[in-house]
């Protein structure tokens, strides 16, 4: 079975489904309310509970007194994060936690909790906190800048000085918030049997083994169920503090405890993309080809940046030079982290490459202005990845380049527009830790089981997709659970790497089962019209096989390209994206409607980094901001552009992934379509109409350094 | 709680309102002072409704739901946590995501942004009881078909809104589709195919985007 060396695997040359448009099998009960979403389970007895959290950006808590709460009736328990003193690095860390018997209970509770403590200072945006005399943002270290991560190859200086062509810039990212539309939540029961959790999560193998660990309960006593869950974009790995409070009230109220967290929690504690301040050189010789490249550039990973052991000594790093080759590799860069006292970062979808794109493709575009070539032709040049290469042709054919590309700036009248383009790499591939179980019933019905959660990706299609093409059946006459610790394992939903871990497992379970079920009833084909006939010949009891991932049916590195095509109102500012042409390539297709889903979904996510999304922090205060979707803006219906999406089918590659690669390089060709339209650089995110206005000159009193 | 018959929450806001403009209507329309006087005699009668839970009548989808609730509790907070209902989403419990939008009266409405107490008396629709008889709706079944939904955690406020509007008007163009849409979010994307599955289900012809697989090489 599982561990008998499998004879090698191929996908199917001529498949029904696969490569095919198949309607997401759960969309039904989506559409109708009737999928529970974790923070739709209503257990038996179960009790609402909440979590107060830090007023303070820096302190230091004396007390936490919660007598008062417990009398607020409905009330069922409170518990704190740490009995005694404690220090407090940001706000909105947690700080206790009540159980009652509703939302307004609750509510009232969190204000009879009384906290004492002494404020302390902070910092909270990276120039304060990188000055010698900041406040320090963990008390075991003497700075709050990490030691610089210095890479050198090459010959540096003398490349910079063989180069035709010198271009130098500096660039700023923000700091994005996940915002998946359900909160970071669980339900949460701990009994003396064990634990049985209900998590928001895109992991329910690293919920479990983190509640395990954090409870000291053996691994084998925790549960973590998830059937649905509202999105996670990477910030839902872990169980989390919430997690871990759900349980103690759980156990302290004997009541199952549902602990969703609020909108307002979600902007300040459960992650974040790193921000980042680039400064960043490129040169190129005189035949166009990249010689040279510098970057020194710092950012903040919240309190989990900077040189504390306690606090994590890295988060902001991203992969420098980005994608494009520099000749003889003459490379220098200097990466330091930051922290400051706010919420630490998460892995964000593509973590560090939206943020090194930007970057870099923005001052690839300053170098083809500088030498006066187009910059189409500039990176076909300097890109090494073949799939990419073709990829160049087909959307710059698609989307009119040659006809669209004007001279920065040289669009007539005040609503000016322009074009820009940026391209993306990423590994992805499968995880060889990935098993699978199928059921196959005497009445002919088909239960595939695995330990992986649908982020919203599709994953329970994928399954249903490739057991109906191993048995030739319909996709829609497999039954999928997943979501569930007790199935084999699966993948944590990350990296665009699920795709890639399950359909090489499920296929190869499924194969097994065909194998046996032939070998078992001695039909020798059991798939499609004679499959209820074999079925039948089982017997009483259910055919139930495992099998798992297998090389040679996936592989790694995914590309892609997009070209964008914007409107820039040069008396508001505004900035509206006309057309979005997505050229990407991730391997063997498995599902197409959702695959091109995805990429609609990357690129609107890169739209919001692009545009409107940032975290702002008070320097007074040590608050965020605009904790809530009023002033945390995200992309809308109504900034929609127009579309035109082509995949690169390579079935020879195996599957890849895809949710990654999709979103890094939108903000940059965004970017770049800014610079082209107005004719000068808006050289950070998000390009708001105010950052434009400032580029064009029309903002005479503002400080052009003034970038939170 | 004396107050036993839903009905008479709904009369909250006359009341309050007779209260506070009481003094001045005294005052300025003397041929009226009696009844007012005794119009306010009567409401000050009442008993205040809350801050306990007082029981609430809902017309959800068809039958009536009885709660007892507190009159602070929101429409949304009723339907998903004091009942079974929990097909409409909380995304942020403040007006801004869309999420938890319902129907009232065939009237899209943030069910997080009212009162249970003033939905009374009110036909509700949620996700949940736009299919008759395990059937989708057009607009579901377009969603389904143009693949309108990821997480699928945003998609019942999008269904409600859409079908809202299809509701008041059979043929709309994609610029009331948007209009209508402009109080949701989604954080997954799925826009442009919300935007395709919105005039698939009114009929209106939709080409805006264009999707192709080409092979390598």
């Amino acid at each position: 079975m599982a561990d008998t060396p499998a004879p090698e695997l191929h996908w199917p040359k001529d498949p029904k489904y696969i490569s095919q448009s198949t309607r997401r099998i759960d969309a039904v009960a989506k559409l109708t309310g009737k999928a529970r979403y974790s923070s739709d389970i209503q257990a038996e007895g179960w009790l609402y509970g909440m979590i107060l959290r830090s007023k303070w950006a820096a302190a230091r808590i004396t007390s936490i007194n919660c007598e008062k709460a417990l009398k607020v009736p409905g009330i069922k328990a409170a518990v704190t994060v740490k009995d005694g003193e404690r220090r407090i690095h940001y706000y909105g860390e947690e700080l206790a936690a009540v159980a009652g018997t509703s939302k307004t209970a609750c509510l009232d509770a969190l204000r009879a909790i009384e906290v004492k403590a002494d404020e302390l200072p902070f910092a909270v945006r990276e120039e304060d906190a990188m000055k010698p005399d900041a406040p320090k943002v963990w008390d075991d270290t003497d700075s709050n800048v990490s030691k610089p991560k210095v890479t050198e190859r090459g010959e540096v200086d003398k490349a910079f000085s063989e180069c035709s062509a010198v271009v130098e810039g500096f660039f700023v990212t923000p700091v994005q918030i996940h915002h998946p539309m359900e909160t970071h939540g669980n339900t949460v029961s701990w009994t003396d049997e064990g634990v049985t959790a209900y998590a928001s999560t895109q992991g329910i193998s690293s919920v479990r083994d983190g509640l395990a660990g954090a409870l000291k309960v053996p691994n084998s006593q925790v549960r973590v169920l998830t059937d649905y869950m509202g999105g996670g974009f990477g910030a839902k790995f872990g169980q989390g503090v919430e997690g871990t409070l759900a349980a103690r009230l759980s156990k302290e109220a004997k009541a199952p405890v549902r602990l969703m967290l609020t909108r307002f929690d979600q902007a300040l504690a459960v992650g974040n993309r790193p921000s980042s301040f680039q400064k960043i050189k490129l040169g190129a010789t005189a035949d166009g080809k990249l010689h040279a490249f510098q970057l020194e550039s710092y950012g903040t990973a919240g309190i989990g940046a900077g040189a504390s052991s306690a606090g994590g000594g890295g988060g902001a790093d991203f992969p420098a030079p980005y994608l494009y080759k520099i000749a003889n590799d003459n490379v220098r860069v200097t990466q330091t982290t930051v922290a400051v006292n706010a919420g630490s970062a998460r892995a964000f979808r593509a973590p560090g490459n939206p943020t090194a794109s930007f970057a870099m493709e923005s001052i690839l575009d300053e170098l083809a202005v500088k030498m006066g070539v187009d910059p189409l032709e500039l990176r076909i040049k300097n890109d090494p990845n073949k799939e990419r290469q073709q990829e160049y042709k087909v959307g710059a054919e698609r989307f009119g380049w040659k006809e669209k590309y004007k001279k920065p700036g040289s669009s007539p009248g005040v609503i000016k527009t322009g074009i820009g383009l940026a391209s993306a790499t990423w590994g992805g591939g499968g995880s060889k830790n990935t098993r699978g179980e199928v059921q196959i019933s005497p009445d002919g019905s088909v239960e595939v089981r695995m330990g992986v959660q649908d982020l919203g990706t599709g994953t329970r299609t994928v399954l249903a997709v490739i057991a109906a093409e191993v048995f030739g059946l319909k996709p829609e006459q497999i039954t999928v659970k997943i979501g569930d610790t007790h199935y084999p394992p699966g993948p944590g939903s990350g990296g665009s790497t699920t795709c890639a871990s399950i359909s090489p497992a499920i296929f190869d379970t499924c194969t097994n089962a065909l194998q046996q079920l032939q070998t078992q009833t001695g039909i020798a084909d059991a798939r499609g019209e004679n499959w209820l006939g074999a079925c039948k010949k089982l017997g009483v009891n259910p055919l139930t096989v495992q099998g798992k991932w297998q090389e040679g049916l996936s592989s790694r590195g995914a590309g892609g390209v997009q070209f964008a095509e914007v409107a820039v109102d040069t008396e508001t500012g505004l900035v509206t994206v006309k057309k979005m042409t997505c050229v990407h390539d991730c391997g063997l297709i498995i599902n197409k409607l959702t695959l091109e889903s995805q990429i609609y979904g990357g690129v609107i996510m890169g739209m919001g980094y692009a545009l409107y999304e940032q975290r702002v922090m008070d320097r007074q205060s040590g608050v965020v901001l605009n904790p809530n979707f009023e002033t945390y803006k995200l992309t809308g219906l109504s900034d929609m552009p127009e579309f035109d999406i082509v995949l690169l089918n390579m079935p020879e590659r195996g599957v890849i992934g895809i949710g990654e690669p999709a979103t890094i390089p939108t903000a940059s060709a965004i970017a770049n379509a800014v610079a082209n339209a107005i004719g000068v650089r808006v050289s950070s995110l998000p390009i708001t109409p105010d950052k434009v206005l400032q580029a064009l000159g029309k903002v005479p009193t503002a400080k052009p350094e003034s970038v939170s | 709680m004396n107050n036993s018959d839903p009905g008479k929450a709904g009369s909250f806001s006359r009341r309050s309102f007779l209260k506070s403009i009481g003094t001045t209507a005294v005052a300025t329309a003397a041929a009226q002072t009696q009844s007012i006087a005794a119009e306010l005699e009567k409401a000050n009668a009442e008993t205040t409704i809350g801050p306990g839970a007082v029981p609430v009548t809902l017309q959800v989808n068809g039958e009536a739901l009885k709660l007892q609730l507190e009159p602070r509790v929101t429409l949304l907070d009723a339907l998903r946590n004091y009942s079974s209902l929990t097909g409409s989403k909380e995304g942020c419990d403040r007006g801004t995501c869309g999420a938890c939008t319902v129907m009232i009266d065939d009237t899209p409405v943030y069910s997080c942004m009212k009162l249970a107490i003033e939905a009374q008396g009110h036909a509700i629709t949620t996700v949940e009881g736009l299919a008759k008889d395990g059937k989708l709706t057009k607009v579901q079944q377009a969603f389904m078909e143009r693949d309108a939904l990821m997480c699928g955690y945003c998609t019942p406020g999008f269904v409600m809104s859409v079908s809202a509007l299809l509701k008041k008007n059979f043929r709309p163009t994609a610029d009331e589709v948007r209009h209508a849409c402009v109080g949701n979010i989604c954080r997954c994307g799925t826009y442009p195919r919300i935007m395709e599955a919105a005039l698939q289900a009114a009929g209106v012809a939709t080409a805006m985007n264009k999707t192709e697989v080409i092979t390598y090489g």
